[in-house]
């Protein structure tokens, strides 16, 4: 491997990076799954609740009811909206649809407004 | 042994168990706005019945693999240390391991 030039410039200041709007539904799609991840646990745990019978189902909608819980629902279910909606952009990319700048564009800001949409109305439905 | 083709592999495997989850999801949600189950009976007797148990364990089974290849992503991408990175990398592949256990005694147990 060839010695790299120690002096080369780093730029990391965040705040001063320019992010096109591809990049920030890339980084928001790699967030969103490791935050999807998380909440696996809470699922399975709901899931199991609620086939324990009817006292555990009451169980499960209570949890499911409690203020936290709901605020981490709301939290997911933006998560889940985004990555699958950047998710369809990116299946759809590799048969060629929307590759070119401009469409990829629109359907990067598509898939960002787009789960924060979904988390709007899922916030609506449950608080 | 020398293992091929592993990073196809992986991206098969995320595209493969993304568009499954796409469908079961979008299934699972018509399902829950068409024919809402009111009360334990019928969400139990939907969950357990034996197609839809089968779906849910595929999904589970496409959940984890697509879990694990985002996760083992991300872990390459931003640790470097070999020995955090490893260390990482168990610890998401124990919790996945766990999780697919814990849905199968789940599905198991509550079929009969």
């Amino acid at each position: 491997m060839p010695r790299l030039n120690k002096q080369r410039p780093v730029f990391f200041n965040l705040a001063e990076i320019q992010m096109p709007v591809g990049a920030l539904t890339s980084i928001t799609h790699r967030i969103t799954g490791v935050l999807l991840f998380l909440g696996i646990p809470l699922c399975v745990y709901v899931l199991d609740l609620s086939l324990q019978g009817p006292a555990g189902y009451g169980q499960a909608a209570a949890l499911l009811a409690y203020l936290p819980v709901k605020g981490a629902v709301i939290v997911l279910t933006w998560a889940l909206a985004h990555h699958m909606l950047a998710g369809i952009r990116h299946l759809l990319s590799d048969i060629d649809i929307g590759a070119q700048l401009p469409a990829s564009r629109r359907s990067a800001w598509i898939a960002n407004i787009g789960g924060l949409a979904v988390a709007l109305l899922a916030a609506g439905a449950l608080l | 042994m020398k293992r091929k083709y592993t990073a196809l592999r992986a991206w098969v495997v995320q595209r493969v168990s993304a568009v499954y989850m796409l469908l079961f999801i979008a299934f699972f949600l018509v399902h829950l706005t068409v024919d809402p189950p009111q009360h334990y009976e019928g969400w139990h007797t939907w969950i357990t019945g034996s197609a839809m148990s089968v779906a849910t364990a595929a999904f589970f089974a496409a959940l984890l693999a697509h879990a694990w290849v985002g996760l083992r992503d991300v872990l390459m991408d931003y640790v470097h240390v070999v020995t955090v990175r490893v260390a990482l990398l168990g610890l998401v592949g124990a919790g996945l391991a766990a999780a697919g256990l814990w849905v199968v005694h789940i599905l198991w147990t509550r079929h009969v």
